[in-house]
Order: structure tokens, then C-alpha cells, then sequence
């Protein structure tokens, strides 16, 4: 015990770093930041941490060469002792990361941390927010399978619309003309030295901020910042009502990240690593590519937006997005903190988080896409086929066959593209059936030129037979009211 | 904190050494030039290296003729997926300096060989022969058999190389990933919505 204190007095004597440190540990915070609202923070650092430990394990192993990427991470997987545990824990790492880093960002937001003092304490979390994002996608990119590559596809495709400078920016992002070695080289050093560089010098500047500005306070209705007390009002609630940080307010901090951390570990251990899914062969073209789960929000808006604001939302949407966030502490700097008495903040904090989680909920299973085997491997409804003639049963062969099932569904098989078939009789006549088919109408192609003509009465025969036996097929309006009065009867009948 | 509280009081220095023009000053100043001529030769370089392959020269040199085979492979009145080697490639590109395209054989002479990837984001589309339609997985872009945009998010039809047939040989001009910046062939730029002009 004397040693360990003789020790310890040698290596102070020599870095005189106890005194600072023991300050930092035990300054004053006001007493009600105590709180498991303020733990998301800490928790974030913490999961930061363990992605760098895994994150140095996996290079032990990793080869960030096109041709053996996935290859080494089939040997991390299957050979390597705990292999699959580590690229488990960096990949449930990552989101774990993302969903902190997201649920501290929207406390700090209603708490009203960002206003004076702290708004580049703000400022460089929209930063680390944004790299936080970067690492996320990068690493994506390095699990080098089908999905990375056409991932990659995605993003030279947006860059591709960039005016003028298009072209150089693609060649720029991908290391060369087409996706290919130079481009995982690139995305390795940003993922393994740029990045998480730039982050541990902005995450140093953040905490340091926290430490030198103090922890917000507790948000009271009423109590308005303002430039010329706030440092005053600060000082003399940290001091005569304040709490150390340790132990006081950080043993919720300490409770907080050990759950995180067995979180993290159970749902590496149960539910294992992501992918890889396909190598990374281009020609295999039968792939369905998709992004990770904090990418689906943006997937799905791709899909979504109108096309002919797409480029234009594309390029400037994000500097728009991104420009609002640092500009928001510079805008509203001062006044009321508390949610209470801040409803439009209450309200653009809801509004974005319901759009996103909509949009994400969507991405999961992306209705805009066709369901590309749809036709050769969910078979028509036995309940559709029954009681139906010969020309009818042809034409379900021909809607098979011609790959209508790939965006309309029936009995809840197939895609989500075009609407479901199964009472399409009840909403279209016949004439309309066969406008439609030949045609084309809105997002729904022309197959005029692929149906010979006994194809398409086949198809329209079974179509016009898609409707509930108690429901009767759409008529023509305009021919109903010069009808006898037996078709308007018959038409009603059951 | 309390540093922040105790700085207006904090007392102002009044005595700043009048400037003076002395040996020191001079080797400061020199200095700041030195490393500033150093600063750029060390980072024009290492900017140049980084954004190397964003250099016209480089891209310039990125597209060739290259075969897609005989053109006996390629039926008359069928659509099929062929693959070529790009003519660029570094010796660790493995399976991913193989790119697919699609040939359509119209005629004897008439072709049109179509990028795999679509012109809404790059995603890779599939010719489904039986409904005459190229389909693509990621936002639900389809295509007519001619390669002119059916549905969907796509701002144009699917991109073409352009193509010479050379001793029973199909050629096509490829090399870098198409992208609306940058299509494979020119000769539709001027038709963005229905490029079936082969």
C-alpha cells in the first residue's frame, strides 16, 4: 500500500497531472443534471471506445483488397476464434453508436443546450454527428459485398448529378473510373485513419467544452438565458446548490454505459454479425441491393421524391439540412430552454422524427420496388383460379407469365408497385382492363407490343373475374343508363 | 467555469514593446515564409495524389474498344447479358473489374448494348425477355425492351455504348461507370427522355 502511494507520488511529481484531474472530477454541477435524462452522452464515448478496440481487432485479420475483402471476412466468420464475435460487436457497435448519438442529439434539443454559452459545443456534435453518419457508411462499404458495391453504385450516381463538376467527383470518390480495388482502398483509409482521427480531436474539443462551460442545466419554464447573467445565474447554481460530478452525477453515467455495453454484447452473442451477403461480382446481376438500417430512411426517399426535384433536392437538400443545424444555436442562442415553453421546437423535433422513422419503417420493406421473383415463385391463389372458365385460368397463366405478379400483388403475394388485383374488376370495366394493359397509364408501362391479341383477351378474361362474389364487376356508366332494365338488375345481382 | 466568470476582471496588459525592426523579427518573418513555400510543396503534391484520379488527363485515357465476343452470340431479336473485362483494371480488382451489360441484337447490324446500371441511381437491371421489360430492384425503375424509360424514378431511358462491329466481333467503347454526368455514349444526349436511337 505504501508503495502503490510512493508510486503514485513519483509519477505526480513528474506529470502533475493529480491536481487538474482531481478538480475535473469533483467540479460542481447543478444537482439536478444528476439525472438519467443526461446519460446519452457518456454512453456514446463509450460505445466509441469499444468500436476503436474492435475496430483495431478487425484489422488484425482484414484485407481491404477487392479481390480478398470478402473473402477474409468469410475466414473471420468461420476460422478465426471469435471472428464472428468482434465483427458482431463493431457492427451492433455501429448502430448502437448511431441511436445514442441521434437520442443525445434530440435531449440536447429540447433541453435547450445548445443556446449561449454552448453553441459550438453544438456546432462540433452536428460535426461528430455527421462523421458518426460517415463511419456508418464507410463501413458499409469495407463489409465488400453485393450490397457495398452497388451501395457505391448509389453514391457515384448522386455525385454523377453534381453539375460541372459531375464526372471528376465520381473518379474522385471511387479512386478510378469504375467501382473496383482503389475504391475499398479509399474507403479504407477514410474509414480506419481519416475519420476516426478527425473524431477523436473534435469528440477531445467537445468534452473539453462540456468540462469548461459546465453540464446545461435542468430546463425551468421561465428561466431565460441570457447573454448578460446566464455566467452569473450558472456560476451561483453550481456553487450553492451544485453537485460533484463524481460521484454524484456520474454514477447514473456509469450505471448507464454498463447496460449499454451488455446490451451490445447480448445482441452480438444472439443475434450475430451482418453479412457479408453476395461477393461483390457485378455480373452476378440477380441482387436486390439494400442499405444498412440507418440508411433506409434515405432509400426510401429516393424512391419517393418527385423526380423532377430530385437532383436539385439531392444536392442542395443536405447542405439546406446540415446548413440549419449548425446555423440553429447562432439563430436562437438566447431565451427560454424548457420544452415546456418552446412548442415549435417540440414540434419540428416531432415532425422530423416521425418522417424519418416513416420513411425507415418503409425502407424495411420498400413497396416502390417490384418483388423482382414474384412471378415464378408465389403461384395465383387456388381461391381466384375456382369455378373460373378455360380463357380465364389462361389469362392467370399470361399474368404469371408476363410478370405482372412482380408489382401486383394477389392474396397478398407479389409486389407493392401497382395496387393488389384481387377485386380489380370491381374498379375497372373491361374496355378499361384492356386500355390499361395495352397502354400503360402513370407508373404502369405499356405492353401493347409484348401481348399477342389472344394473350391480352385471356388476361383481361381472368382479370374481369377478380372481383368478390358479392360485389358486382364496374360497369360502364355511360352504357348502364341506355341499358334495358335486365342489365341494370342483372348488374346488381349478387 | 468560474475562469469564464473572473475574465472581465481580469487586468488588461497596457505595455506593448513598440515594434521594432531588429534581427529577430526579421528571422521571424523569414520563418513564416520558409515553412509557407515548404507548406506548398508538401500539400500540392499530396492534393494532387489524393484527387489523382479526378484529373482530365487520367479520365481521358479511361475509355477503350473493347470485344463483348462474336456476334454470333448474340441472337437476332433477343436480349442477353454479356460480361467484359474493363479495359482499366489494377491486378487486385478481382470479380469486381468484370462488368455486365445487356446486348440487344435487333438486326444483322443493328444493336444496342445497354449499361447494367440504371439511370436513377446505378442499381442493376434485370431483362425479364417474357414482358419486353428491364426492371431494376432499388426504387422501382422499369424500362422498354428499346431501353426508353416505362415507369418509375428514372430522368431517362437506360445508357448506351456505342458500339462498331469489327470482323464478326462486337466492340463497344466502356470503361468507366456510367452516371447521368457522364453517359457511355453521346449520341442520345440530346433525347434524356427516350434514348432509342441505336
Amino acid at each position: 500500500m505504501r508503495l502503490t502511494k510512493d508510486l503514485a507520488e513519483w509519477f505526480d511529481h513528474r506529470l502533475q497531472l493529480g491536481q487538474p484531474i482531481k478538480e475535473v472530477m469533483q467540479h460542481p454541477v447543478p444537482r439536478r443534471t444528476a439525472s438519467w435524462a443526461y446519460v446519452f452522452g457518456s454512453a456514446s464515448l463509450t460505445v466509441m471506445i469499444l468500436q476503436f478496440v474492435t475496430g483495431i481487432c478487425l484489422a488484425f485479420v482484414y484485407v481491404p483488397s477487392a479481390d480478398q475483402a470478402w473473402t477474409s471476412l468469410q475466414v473471420l466468420n468461420h476460422q478465426q476464434a471469435f471472428g464472428w464475435f468482434i465483427r458482431a460487436l463493431h457492427g451492433w457497435g455501429s448502430n448502437f453508436m448511431v441511436a445514442l448519438v441521434l437520442i443525445h442529439m434530440v435531449q440536447v434539443f429540447l433541453f435547450g443546450a445548445y443556446k449561449y454559452p454552448r453553441e459550438l459545443t453544438w456546432i462540433v456534435g452536428i460535426f461528430l454527428l455527421l462523421m458518426t453518419l460517415g463511419m456508418a457508411f464507410t463501413g458499409q462499404v469495407l463489409r465488400f459485398d453485393q450490397d457495398a458495391y452497388w451501395g457505391l453504385g448509389i453514391g457515384a450516381s448522386v455525385m454523377g448529378r453534381m453539375p460541372l463538376i459531375g464526372t471528376p467527383l465520381v473518379h474522385a470518390m471511387l479512386g478510378g473510373p469504375i467501382i473496383a480495388g482503389e475504391t475499398l482502398s479509399r474507403f479504407f483509409a477514410i474509414h480506419v485513419f481519416i475519420v476516426p482521427g478527425t473524431l477523436i480531436a473534435f469528440v477531445g474539443v467537445h468534452v473539453l467544452m462540456v468540462l469548461k462551460l459546465g453540464v446545461n442545466e435542468w430546463p425551468m419554464p421561465g428561466r431565460i438565458v441570457k447573454r448578460s447573467t446566464y455566467l452569473k445565474e450558472y456560476h451561483d447554481l453550481t456553487h450553492k446548490d451544485g453537485v460533484p460530478f463524481i460521484p454524484d452525477a456520474f454514477r447514473k453515467d456509469f450505471v448507464f454505459s454498463g447496460i449499454i455495453i451488455l446490451a451490445l454484447v447480448f445482441c452480438a452473442a444472439f443475434f450475430g454479425p451482418f453479412g457479408p451477403k453476395g461477393q461483390p461480382d457485378p455480373t452476378i446481376v440477380q441482387t436486390v441491393p439494400r442499405p444498412d438500417y440507418f440508411f433506409l430512411w434515405g432509400f426510401a426517399g429516393l424512391a419517393l421524391l418527385p423526380a423532377n426535384l430530385e437532383t436539385f433536392l439531392l444536392i442542395v437538400g443536405p447542405v439546406i439540412g446540415i446548413g440549419f443545424l449548425i446555423a440553429l444555436p447562432l439563430i436562437s442562442g438566447t431565451g427560454e430552454k424548457s420544452w415546456r415553453r418552446r412548442p415549435l421546437a417540440v414540434l419540428t423535433a416531432l415532425v422530423i422524427i416521425i418522417s424519418l422513422a416513416a420513411l425507415t419503417q418503409l425502407g424495411t420493406y420498400a413497396p416502390w420496388s417490384p418483388v423482382m421473383d414474384a412471378w415464378s415463385s408465389a403461384p395465383v391463389p387456388p381461391k381466384l383460379l375456382a369455378g373460373r372458365s378455360a380463357l380465364e385460368r389462361q389469362g392467370a397463366v399470361v399474368f404469371q407469365a408476363k410478370q405482372c405478379r412482380n408489382c401486383h400483388a394477389l392474396g397478398g403475394e407479389g409486389g407493392q408497385r401497382g395496387p393488389a388485383l384481387d377485386t380489380v374488376a370491381t374498379r375497372l370495366t373491361g374496355d378499361q382492363l384492356i386500355r390499361q394493359v395495352l397502354q400503360g397509364r402513370g407508373n404502369m408501362p405499356a405492353y401493347g407490343k409484348n401481348l399477342s391479341p389472344a394473350e391480352t383477351t385471356a388476361l383481361v378474361a381472368f382479370l374481369k373475374s377478380l372481383h368478390p362474389p358479392n360485389q358486382p364487376p364496374a360497369q360502364d356508366a355511360s352504357l348502364v343508363s341506355v341499358a334495358s332494365p335486365q342489365t341494370s338488375a342483372g348488374a346488381g345481382k349478387p | 467555469m468560474p475562469e469564464l466568470i473572473q475574465e472581465p476582471e481580469a487586468p488588461v496588459s497596457s505595455t506593448i514593446a513598440p515594434r521594432k525592426v531588429s534581427r529577430r523579427n526579421m528571422l521571424m518573418t523569414f520563418g513564416i515564409a520558409l515553412n509557407a513555400i515548404a507548406g506548398a510543396l508538401f500539400a500540392v503534391p499530396v492534393v494532387g495524389y489524393i484527387f489523382g484520379p479526378a484529373r482530365r488527363k487520367e479520365m481521358k485515357k479511361e475509355l477503350a474498344w473493347i470485344t463483348l465476343g462474336p456476334l454470333t452470340q448474340f441472337p437476332e431479336g433477343q436480349t442477353r447479358l454479356a460480361n467484359y473485362r474493363n479495359p482499366f483494371v489494377r491486378p487486385w480488382d478481382g470479380d469486381t473489374g468484370n462488368i455486365p451489360c445487356w446486348v440487344r441484337r435487333i438486326a444483322t447490324d443493328k444493336l444496342q448494348v445497354f449499361a447494367i446500371n440504371c439511370a436513377h441511381l446505378g442499381c442493376p437491371v434485370r431483362w425479364y425477355p417474357q414482358s419486353g421489360l428491364f426492371m431494376c430492384p432499388c426504387h422501382g425503375g422499369a424500362y422498354y425492351a428499346d431501353g426508353s424509360r416505362a415507369s418509375g424514378p428514372p430522368p431517362r431511358g437506360l445508357f448506351e455504348y456505342d458500339y462498331k462491329l469489327e470482323a464478326g466481333q462486337l466492340w463497344i467503347k466502356a470503361g468507366q461507370v456510367p452516371t447521368l454526368a457522364s453517359p457511355p455514349s453521346q449520341a442520345c444526349a440530346d433525347q434524356p427522355k427516350r434514348c432509342a436511337c441505336a
